[in-house]
Parts: C-alpha cells; structure tokens; sequence
C-alpha cells in the first residue's frame, strides 16, 4: 500500500446564502476594501490515508466527500491526491 | 405507549423531552446513542442540543451514531419519529427529512418564544390541535434556517408537508417573525409518509404553567393520542 495526501474543499455553492461570507466580507468592507465583491467561507480536509494508487485514493476520498464530508444540498466538494514519500525505516 | 428518547453525546433536552412525555402518561426512556434495540419502542425522540459538538455540520455526525441506524429501520418501517432542533437536523442529514438547516440568516444564536401556525392537524404530532392554530414556543438555535433546493421545496408543499410555518401572534405571514431566514418560512416539515416530524422550535419547553405557555404540549399529547389502540 502507498501512502496519500488528500486535500478535501468542500465549497458553499453559489448563490446560496452564506453568512459567515457576508460577515467576513462586511469586516473587509469597513476595513477599506471597497472593491470586494462576495465572499464565501468554505472549509478544507487535509487527509492521509493507505491506498493501492491514486485513483483508488480519490475514488476513497469521494466517497467520503459524498456521505460525509460534504452536505449534497448546499456543499461543492473538490479533490486534491498527492503522495507522501515513503519514510526510510 | 413506549416512548425512547435518544440521548446523543452533547445532547441537552434529552431531560425535558422526556419529561414532557412522562407529562402525558407515555411509558418513557433514555436510549443512549450506541444502543440500537428499538423493539420495545412505539415512539422515538431525537432531542435537542449539541451533538458531537456541531462539528462538521449540526447532526453531521450523530446520523451515523449506531443508533441511528435502527431510528433510520424504525421510520422506513412506519414508526413515528420526532426530531426537535438538533433532532431535526440529524434527520435532514440522515435523509428521512428532505432539505437542511443553514446558519441564521442573522448570523445570531435566537433563544426567544417565536409563534408557529398548524398547517395540518391530521399528522400523528399535531392532532390534539385545530389547524389554522397559532402556538407561542421557544427556539434556540444557530442553525435553523430551513433551505431546500427549488424542486425540494416545490415537492414539499405541493405534498403538504409543512406542518408549522413562523407567523406573527395572530397567525399571519410577516418576515419580522421569521427567526432565522427559513424559507416559505418553515418551522417544521413531516416526511412524505407523514410518521416523521422534524421542528426547530421547541415544544418540550412549553408544557407547563412554569413556562411561558403550554402551547406545545398538544404535540406529545397528539403522539399519545394517535398511538393508542383503537377501542
């Protein structure tokens, strides 16, 4: 088995309401910065996990997004796989 | 009737929906979340709270609790289910309830009575009342603004599934009276085959003249009523 990184973006999809945006972008606003236009607050999973391959690493990490990780209603999810080098014993 | 009232790790009106039940005579008890026998169970309660601390998401992850496996069995099969606040949201995210709770469209925890309409009076929880009622009952939540997407919602009220709607006092529609943002303003939905309730305001703190009203007593009395043995 080889070892994986994942990173999991589970993003509030557009146009829904997202209050912890608008108050983040309402403490931009009164900071001066006028030009801002939406904000969205999402959040990310940063995973290890054992698998064969990369694609079995993904297909895990989507099925987890799936029934967990993310809220079909409302939530995006995005992954990223990388490997972790193998630690020398 | 045999009432199990679930108790989930951060749950916190586990006590009062319990005694709101004892309040109308129901055989009631305390299923802690990692038990999963619900055979001697004519009702189940999913009270309010914090399960597992909110994290990820409200009820994100009380829904795979070992019990909930057995609610899940226990409302497919017909069993009615009740889910206040946190209960409620657990529902939504074990899919026996369509639609879920966002944040507050104020962005503030709301702990303050609100006032619900009874749009339906023949479900298994609201039948002690008439429909067109109007109840004054304590919320206390972040995260109870009802949102489904435009098919959901369209299918929920063309069905009638929406149990309670925020009114003001006298039972009109006025957004000031919206807690939270909900739409259609929505307090309160039943599944498809009408055995599961889910409602973010909380009937169980408004059962005795120590409360500020007794207004949400019909909702355990209705439970009561519809599970007893026709003579």
């Amino acid at each position: 088995m080889r070892s994986f990184h994942l990173e999991i973006r589970i993003s509030p999809r557009p146009g829904l309401l997202n209050p912890e945006g608008n108050a983040v972008q309402h403490a931009l606003e009164s900071l001066g910065y006028d030009s801002v236009k939406d904000v969205r607050v999402g959040k990310t999973f940063y995973v290890q996990l054992s698998a064969a391959d990369e694609d079995a690493a993904r297909t895990l990490a989507e099925d987890m997004s799936r029934r967990l990780l993310a809220n079909p209603v409302t939530e995006d999810f995005r992954i990223e796989v990388s490997e972790l080098a193998e630690v020398p014993a | 009737m045999r009432v199990a009232v679930v108790t989930f790790p951060g749950s916190n009106c586990d006590h009062d929906g319990y005694h709101a039940f004892k309040l109308v005579g129901a055989d009631t008890r305390f299923l802690w979340h990692r038990e999963t026998d619900l055979s001697d169970t004519d009702a189940v309660l999913l009270p309010g709270g914090f399960s597992y601390g909110d994290y990820l998401r409200s009820g994100a992850i009380a829904r795979f609790s070992p019990v909930m496996e057995a609610v899940v069995a226990f409302a497919r099969a017909g069993g009615p289910v009740l889910g206040i606040c946190n209960g409620f949201q657990i529902l939504c995210e074990a899919g026996l309830l369509p639609g879920t709770l966002l944040r507050n469209e104020s962005r503030r925890f709301r702990a303050h009575d609100v006032w619900i309409r009874v749009e339906r009076s023949d479900t298994p929880f609201t039948l002690a009342y008439e429909a067109g009622r109007v109840l004054r009952v304590p919320i206390a939540h972040a995260d109870g603004n009802y949102f489904a997407d435009s098919d959901t919602l369209a299918r929920i009220e063309d069905r009638g599934q929406v149990v309670f709607r925020y009114t003001d006092p006298d039972g009109n529609p006025d957004p000031a009276y919206n807690p939270n943002g909900a739409q259609n303003r929505i307090a309160g939905i039943v599944s498809e085959q009408g055995n599961v309730l889910g409602m973010m305001p909380h009937p169980e703190r408004a059962v005795e003249s120590v409360h500020s009203s007794t207004d949400g007593l019909g909702v355990f009395q209705s439970l009561v009523t519809s599970l007893q043995p026709v003579p």
